[in-house]
């Protein structure tokens, strides 16, 4: 009896200070965002008015809001539809390439990530520009008459968001096909399967996990992040992650932002919580 | 109904078949027997269609089918790691290739339950490979395999992974079922017991050629190197100069001095050239004094008793020590350190190169 308590305070003592930094830095700060979005917003514009309103939720179901979330999920799932049909192909090949050829690759994927995702994003907006090298070459070659709107668009916006996140496909699919007993197609195949119903029957099962993974690691970070929406979609695209910029930085309505992010959240666990309950594991996905 | 001709393949210009033939007649057991890294594996992998020879044809049937994928071929393969379908129930993995087939369950069904009154797994049917044992397991990849009624079936070290008593008990099950369904056997393995306890024919491979090909007995008996001679039972080699010839043209052979007649070999012989003795451990004699035509002086070194039987180690006159393995019932003993005649009948001992 002694001897478990003498355990029990030792543990203590060795979950504290990771105790105290997920209540200091996860829950204070996030106690606040909710805190926040109950709160009444300040007509000066500077902080809140601490009076309890439910007005900030009752805003997001404005319809003008609700196309700003529908909009996002489109991308979010346009995004991570692209990053699988790109992702899943090339790291099936990666994973079945010569060893030799398989690390040429993997520095493929993983090198644009040493230069700042920022930067990388102006780099799009010079080639996608109304006199940018794109439209420059499509001009010169006859393809087109006048410079097409590439900047400023959905699409712009979707490329940048596939450009950012097609690793996180292509990592996990390279693993689970790589990780794969090759056996299994064989037998397959020995089986009179051709190497199309091997595919659908044995390989993309068998991956399934990997795929999984991918398709959380791209569709929560796409429905958030703002700074692509903002470089390549300009004003007329607005999507969650920005539309939460705004509302903080530029109308200071800290408790409408608060409540779009509370709800950001949601949605966002809700998916994480879905990708459990199909099975997948939090180890899989934790690249982050 | 099989026919191998001259099949050579390479792996990054490193040879792993030189150049092999082989014929398997319908319903044969053949195995494939060798070391490690004989080219075992490589030729059962290029029958399945799973690796393209560099030169020679696989027939089957007399149809060439060397260019076939592995989906056109009417071969199954039971693989070495059993390579059953994780996600996939036990009825599921055996009714794959029907289903590939667009069979029905209604169809499927009562093949999947005949195949598993085949394999002694009945009630088996909805368990997943991960809640199945080693020899469970073996058991399914079994039946899965020969479900489409292949004229061929081939196996991997399908008995590797299980142990002893387990694989002594699926040798006789495999052999039985092989004889019911009459599908012919292309079995690879490395155990020479379980070669000779199964296979109707057996081809000794090395270096990716075949040493020798023949039925177990013939192997045994009349082993055509040394290779093969030692690959097979267990053996003490007797290295002699041929000194002449006897009328019924068996060759005078002499070790150290001491002349005996050998059994006359299969390969041209003259005197001054030098051929091994092949002495089977069991088929040594040791008495006190010599009789017939073929002994060898010696000193009893040491005797280990091994219950049913004796192993003793004897000094030949050159240095060399020989072993020999005897019943335990013999009652004269001769001690340790003792003059021996070793003693041996002409045409038990095979003469190899």
């Amino acid at each position: 009896m002694r001897k478990k308590r003498r355990e029990g305070s030792g543990a203590i003592w060795l979950v504290a200070p990771m105790a105290i930094w997920t209540i200091l830095f996860v829950g204070v700060t996030l106690g606040y965002i909710v805190w926040l979005s109950f709160m009444t917003r300040n007509p000066d514009g500077l902080g809140v008015i601490p009076r309890f309103t439910l007005d900030n939720y009752l805003k997001i179901l404005n319809p003008s809001y609700g196309k700003v979330l529908l909009n996002s999920l489109k991308l979010a799932a346009l995004t991570t539809g692209v990053c699988l049909l790109i992702g899943y192909p090339f790291g099936y090949f990666m994973a079945r390439a010569k060893k030799s050829w398989r690390g040429a690759l993997l520095m493929l994927v993983i090198v644009p990530f040493w230069t700042n995702a920022l930067v990388r994003v102006y780099g799009w907006r010079m080639l996608l520009m109304g006199d940018g090298p794109l439209n420059g070459l499509l001009l010169s070659i006859g393809a087109i008459r006048e410079p097409l709107k590439l900047l400023n668009t959905f699409g712009a916006v979707l490329l940048g968001m596939v450009y950012a996140l097609l690793p996180f496909v292509i990592l996990p699919a390279y693993s689970s096909v790589e990780k794969m007993d090759w056996a299994l197609v064989e037998a397959s195949r020995d089986m009179g399967a051709s190497p199309a119903r091997t595919f659908f029957s044995i390989t993309l099962p068998m991956t399934a996990p990997g795929l999984l993974a991918g398709c959380v690691l791209t569709f929560v970070p796409s429905i958030g992040l703002f700074f692509m929406s903002d470089l390549l979609g300009g004003a007329n695209e607005v999507f969650l992650g920005n539309l939460i910029n705004t509302q903080l930085l530029k109308s200071r309505d800290w408790p409408f932002a608060a409540a779009l992010s509370v709800v950001l959240m949601l949605l966002t666990s809700s998916i994480l919580w879905v990708y459990r309950r199909a099975g997948g594991k939090s180890s899989d996905i934790a690249v982050f | 109904m099989l026919e191998l001709r001259g099949l050579k393949k390479s792996f990054d210009g490193v040879r792993v078949l030189n150049g092999i033939s082989l014929d398997v007649g319908a319903g044969e057991f053949v195995t494939l027997l060798g070391p490690s890294g004989c080219g075992k594996t490589t030729t059962l992998r290029i029958v399945a269609g799973l690796t393209a020879p560099d030169e020679g044809q696989v027939l089957l049937g007399g149809r060439d089918i060397t260019g076939l994928p592995p989906e056109k071929r009417d071969v199954n393969t039971v693989f070495q790691s059993y390579a059953l379908f994780p996600h996939m129930s036990v009825e599921r993995n055996i009714s794959y290739g029907l289903r590939v087939r667009g069979e029905r369950k209604g169809a499927w069904h009562a093949r999947v339950r005949e195949m598993l009154s085949l394999v002694a797994l009945e009630g088996f049917e909805k368990r997943m490979p991960s809640q199945l044992s080693g020899g469970q397991r073996q058991r399914v990849a079994i039946a899965r395999s020969v479900v489409l009624n292949p004229k061929l079936l081939l196996l991997d070290e399908p008995l590797g992974a299980l142990d002893l008593k387990l694989r002594q008990q699926m040798q006789r099950e495999l052999k039985d079922i092989q004889k019911r369904l009459g599908i012919a056997f292309l079995y690879i393995t490395h155990d020479q017991e379980e070669a000779l306890n199964m296979s109707d024919r057996i081809a000794i491979m090395r270096d990716g050629r075949f040493e020798q090909v023949g039925a177990p007995e013939d192997i045994y008996e009349r082993p055509a190197t040394r290779f093969a001679a030692g690959f097979i039972g267990q053996s003490n080699f007797l290295d002699c100069a041929v000194e002449g010839t006897l009328a019924d043209g068996a060759p005078v052979l002499n070790y150290f001095g001491r002349r005996f007649p050998g059994r006359k070999p299969g390969f041209p012989l003259k005197p001054g050239d030098r051929v091994s003795l092949c002495l089977r451990i069991e088929r040594i004699r040791l008495l006190r004094q010599p009789t017939g035509e073929c002994f060898l002086p010696g000193v009893l070194k040491s005797r280990h008793y091994a219950g049913g039987s004796i192993r003793e180690i004897v000094e030949l006159p050159g240095g060399q020590e020989v072993l020999a393995i005897q019943q335990s019932a013999s009652e004269d003993r001769i001690a340790e350190g003792e003059q021996v005649f070793m003693v041996w009948n002409r045409g038990e001992a095979a003469l190899v190169q």
